[in-house]
C-alpha cells in the first residue's frame, strides 16, 4: 500500500510540475490541481497508514490501549481538500474572465503588465 | 497566561466583515462601518500589545483542547506588535479607500473583502500550530485574489493570473512541507514542533524540509529568485490595493520565516550560509530591478523586494543584535511601504499618470503636499534620525559582529540604490519642468473629487508620516520592543513554556 | 440535457437531495457528515436541477441571490463561535444544553456552527456555478 502512494504521489507532483511548464493558461490550472491532490495523498501517507481501531478511549480506560488510526491527518486532508475546493473555482472563474478579455491562453502573449505606463 | 480573549483582533474583524455583507447594496454606510471598524480594531490591538508588555505571552487554546493537542493562539510581543501594524495599515488603507476607491468596486464587496484579508493577517500573526498558519496563509491569499482581480481591467487580470499561479504553487510547497514535518515529529504545535524537531535524528531530512519551508514562504515574501509575480502584479490594482498588499502581504511571508526558523528549526550553518546569499542577492537584484524602472509603482515593487532582503539578512546573521535590526525594519517597512503605495496615488489622482517621464513640477504646483510625500520617501532612504535609519543601523552591527564583510557591502549597496533611486525620483517627479499632459476622460482627477474624499486621502498619508516620524524620533523606544523580541526569538524558552505549560 | 427520465426525476430529486442534506448535517454530530457534506450536497441539488431544466429555471426557484446565504451563516458561525467568550470560556467551546431535544438530539452551539458552515458551502458553491455558466 505505501509503496503504491509513494508512486502515486510521484507521478501526480511530475505531471502536476510538467503541466504548471506548459504555456497554456487550462494547462497550468491543471497542473496545480494535481500537485495539491499530491500534497494530501502525501500528508495520508505521512501520517501513518494502520489497521488500527478508531481513536475512541472507553468509558474505563485513561489512555488508548491498543493500535489506532490517527485522525489528525483526514482532518487536515480535509481542511486542505476544502481550502483548494475554493482557490481552484477561483482560479478557473479568473483563467475564464481573462481569456475573454484578453482573448488568448497563452501565457506568453500576456505582456501587458510590463508594458511601460 | 491564559486570555480567552487574545483572539479578539481576528473575531472582531471578521465581524466587521460580516457586518460589511449586510449592508452589501448602501455604499456609504459601507464607508462608514469599515472606518469605525477598523478604530475599534486598532483600539483592540493596542490594549493586546500593553497586556502582553505587562503581563508576558498570552495563549488562547481553541475550543478548550490543551496543547498540543488543539489549536493554539499565542500572542507574544512579536506577535501583538504586528497585529498592532496590521491594524495601523488597516485603519489607513480604509481612511484612503472611502477617498479613492470607485463605486463600481465597491459593490463589488470591496469592503468586506478588505476586512477578511485584514482578519487573515491578524489570524496569521496570532497563531501557534504550522497548519493554522497555513490555513491562515489560504485566507490571506484568497482574498487578496479577489481584491487584485476586483474590476477586472486587462493589465489586472494578467497580473493576478502571475500573482495567482505562485501562490497556489507557494500553498503546494508549504503543504508539502507540513507533511514531512508532521510524518517526522507527529505534531502541528509550533512550540511543541520546536521540541520534537530537535529529537529527530535524521538531520538531513529536517534540513530539506526547512528548505522547502524556505522556498514556500520565499515566494509569498518575494525573495531572490522566487519573487518575479512581485513586480508583474503590484502595480495593477488600484492604489489602496497596492498599499495594503505592499505594507503587510509579503512582510506576512518574513514573519512565517522569522518564527519558523527561530523556533522551529534553529539555523545551522548550512541553512544561514543559503538565507545569507539569498538576502544579498534579493537586496542587489530588487535594488537594480528599481532602477530600470519608469512607473512609480514598479519602482515600488522593486524596492520592496530589495528591503525583503534587509530583513533577510537580519535572520541570516541570526545575532540578537542583527534580529533586533530585522524587526526594526519590519516595524519602518510595514508603515512605509504601505505610505508610499498611497503617495502613488495621490499623485496619480492629481496628475493622472504614474509615469516617472510624463510627471514634473509637483513641487512648484503643490508644495505643501510634496512636503507630506518627502517625509514617507526621506524615511525609506534612512536619512538619520529618519526611521529606515535605525534597523540598518542595528543590521550593519549585527553583521559586523559578525565579522560578515560581504553582508555589510550589500546592505550599504541596498541603501546607497535606495537613495539614488529616490534621489531620482525626487528630481524627476517633484523638481523637473512640469509639462502638459492631456486630460484623460476616464480618470476622476483630485480636484473633481468631494472634500470629504480629498480630506480621506490626505488624512492617511498624513497619519502615516506622522507615525512614521514618530518611529524615527522615538527610536529609542521602538528599539527596546525589538530588542525584547528579539531575545525571545534567540531563547524561545518562554514561548514554548507559556504555550505546553511546563 | 433533453432526456425526459432525467427532466422529470429531477423535479422529484430537488426536494428529496435537499431533504436528505438536512438529515446529514443533523447526523453530523454523532456520526460521519456534517455542514460541509450537507451543503454540498444541497447544491448538489440545485446543480442536477440546473442540468435537466437549464441555469435560469434553477435561478428562479433560489428567488433570492445565493450569495446572501454567505453573510448569513458566517453570522451564524461567527455567534456560535464566540458565545462561549461571553461565559468566560475560550472561543470555539461547545455549549451544550442540558436536555436533549426530540430528533434532534443534544442541541449545542456545534449545531449552528454546522448550520452556519451548511448555508455558507450552499451559498458559495451556487454562486460558482452561476457565475461559470454565465454566458456560456
Amino acid at each position: 500500500m505505501e509503496l503504491l502512494l509513494v508512486i502515486i504521489i510521484g507521478l501526480l507532483y511530475a505531471a502536476g510540475i510538467y503541466m504548471m511548464l506548459r504555456r497554456s493558461l487550462v494547462k497550468l490550472i491543471i497542473g496545480l490541481i494535481l500537485l495539491g491532490n499530491g500534497a494530501n495523498l502525501l500528508i495520508f501517507l505521512l501520517g501513518k497508514i494502520v489497521k488500527g481501531k478508531p481513536p475512541i478511549i472507553g468509558p474505563n480506560e485513561k489512555m488508548l490501549g491498543e493500535i489506532y488510526a490517527d485522525p489528525v491527518p483526514q482532518a487536515l486532508i480535509l481542511t486542505a481538500i476544502v481550502i483548494s475546493f475554493g482557490l481552484q473555482a477561483f482560479a478557473i472563474i479568473l483563467i475564464k474572465r481573462a481569456y475573454k478579455v484578453v482573448k488568448t491562453d497563452d501565457l506568453d502573449e500576456m505582456y501587458a503588465t510590463d508594458e511601460d505606463l | 497566561m491564559s486570555n480567552p480573549y487574545i483572539v479578539l483582533p481576528v473575531i472582531f474583524q471578521l465581524f466587521v466583515a460580516v457586518t460589511l455583507m449586510f449592508s452589501w447594496t448602501n455604499k456609504n454606510l459601507q464607508k462608514l462601518i469599515s472606518v469605525v471598524g477598523s478604530l475599534i480594531a486598532l483600539l483592540i490591538s493596542i490594549l493586546l500589545l500593553i497586556k502582553v508588555n505587562q503581563e508576558g505571552i498570552q495563549t488562547m487554546q481553541a475550543g478548550g483542547w490543551i496543547a498540543p493537542f488543539g489549536i493554539t493562539f499565542v500572542a507574544d510581543t512579536f506577535s501583538a506588535l504586528l497585529v498592532l501594524l496590521t491594524a495601523i495599515s488597516g485603519l489607513a488603507v480604509s481612511v484612503f479607500s472611502v477617498g479613492s476607491i470607485r463605486n463600481a468596486r465597491v459593490r463589488f464587496g470591496y469592503f468586506p473583502i478588505l476586512h477578511l484579508l485584514i482578519m487573515g493577517l491578524s489570524g496569521a500573526f496570532l497563531t501557534g500550530d504550522i497548519f493554522n498558519l497555513y490555513v491562515w496563509f489560504e485566507i490571506i491569499i484568497i482574498s487578496s485574489f479577489v481584491l487584485i482581480t476586483i474590476g477586472g481591467e486587462k493589465a489586472q487580470l494578467e497580473g493576478a493570473i502571475k500573482y495567482v499561479a505562485m501562490n497556489l504553487l507557494a500553498s503546494v510547497v508549504f503543504l508539502t512541507a507540513i507533511a514531512i514535518l508532521y510524518g517526522l515529529t507527529g505534531s502541528l504545535n509550533m512550540a511543541d514542533l520546536s521540541l520534537q524537531v530537535a529529537k529527530v535524528e535524521n538531520r538531513g531530512l529536517v534540513n530539506v524540509t526547512a528548505i522547502l519551508f524556505l522556498v514556500g514562504f520565499g515566494i509569498k515574501s518575494a525573495v531572490f529568485p522566487l519573487y518575479f509575480w512581485l513586480p508583474a502584479s503590484y502595480h495593477t490594482p488600484p492604489p489602496a490595493i497596492s498599499a495594503i498588499f505592499g505594507g503587510l502581504l509579503t512582510k506576512v511571508g518574513v514573519y512565517a520565516m522569522l518564527r519558523v526558523f527561530t523556533l522551529i528549526f534553529v539555523p545551522d550553518t548550512f541553512l544561514t550560509t543559503v538565507i545569507t546569499v539569498m538576502a544579498m542577492l534579493t537586496i542587489f537584484s530588487g535594488g537594480v530591478g528599481a532602477l530600470m524602472q519608469n512607473n512609480i509603482r514598479k519602482v515600488f515593487s522593486y524596492l520592496i523586494i530589495c528591503h525583503i532582503g534587509f530583513m533577510l539578512a537580519g535572520l541570516g546573521i541570526y545575532s540578537t543584535l542583527a534580529l533586533a535590526g530585522a524587526v526594526f525594519y519590519l516595524v519602518h517597512d510595514i508603515v512605509v511601504k504601505t505610505n508610499l503605495f498611497m503617495v502613488s496615488g495621490l499623485v496619480f489622482k492629481i496628475k493622472g499618470t504614474y509615469s516617472m517621464r510624463l510627471l514634473g513640477g509637483f513641487y512648484k504646483e503643490q508644495p505643501l503636499m510634496s512636503l507630506l510625500m518627502a517625509i514617507p520617501l526621506f524615511s525609506l532612504v534612512g536619512i538619520p534620525p529618519l526611521s529606515g535609519f535605525w534597523g540598518k543601523l542595528l543590521l550593519i552591527q549585527g553583521a559586523m559582529n559578525s565579522s560578515n564583510i560581504l553582508l555589510i557591502g550589500f546592505i550599504l549597496l541596498g541603501s546607497f540604490l535606495t537613495l539614488f533611486i529616490i534621489a531620482k525620483l525626487w528630481s524627476e517627479v517633484f523638481w523637473k519642468d512640469p509639462q502638459v499632459l492631456p486630460k484623460k476622460e476616464h480618470i476622476k482627477y483630485f480636484d473633481e473629487l468631494k472634500p470629504l474624499k480629498k480630506r480621506a486621502m490626505l488624512a492617511s498619508v498624513v497619519f502615516l508620516s506622522i507615525l512614521s516620524l514618530g518611529i524615527g524620533f522615538g527610536a529609542e523606544w521602538v528599539m527596546r520592543i525589538a530588542m525584547t523580541v528579539a531575545g525571545n526569538l534567540m531563547d524561545p524558552s518562554a514561548y514554548i513554556q507559556a504555550v505546553l505549560g511546563t | 440535457m433533453k432526456t425526459i427520465i432525467f427532466k422529470s426525476a429531477s423535479v422529484y430529486l430537488l426536494p428529496l437531495l435537499l431533504l436528505f442534506s438536512v438529515f446529514i448535517l443533523l447526523r453530523g454530530h454523532y456520526l460521519p457528515g456534517g455542514g460541509f457534506v450537507g451543503g454540498l450536497m444541497a447544491s448538489i441539488a440545485f446543480v442536477i436541477h440546473s442540468f435537466a431544466n437549464g441555469v435560469e429555471n434553477t435561478k428562479n426557484i433560489v428567488k433570492f441571490h445565493p450569495g446572501f446565504l454567505m453573510p448569513v451563516g458566517l453570522a451564524l458561525a461567527l455567534l456560535a463561535g464566540s458565545l462561549p467568550l461571553f461565559t468566560g470560556e475560550t472561543f470555539m467551546t461547545g455549549l451544550w444544553m442540558d436536555q436533549p431535544v426530540p430528533v434532534i438530539g443534544t442541541v449545542g452551539t456545534a449545531l449552528f456552527f454546522d448550520t452556519g458552515v451548511y448555508l455558507v458551502v450552499i451559498g458559495v458553491t451556487l454562486t460558482i456555478i452561476f457565475t461559470i455558466s454565465e454566458g456560456l
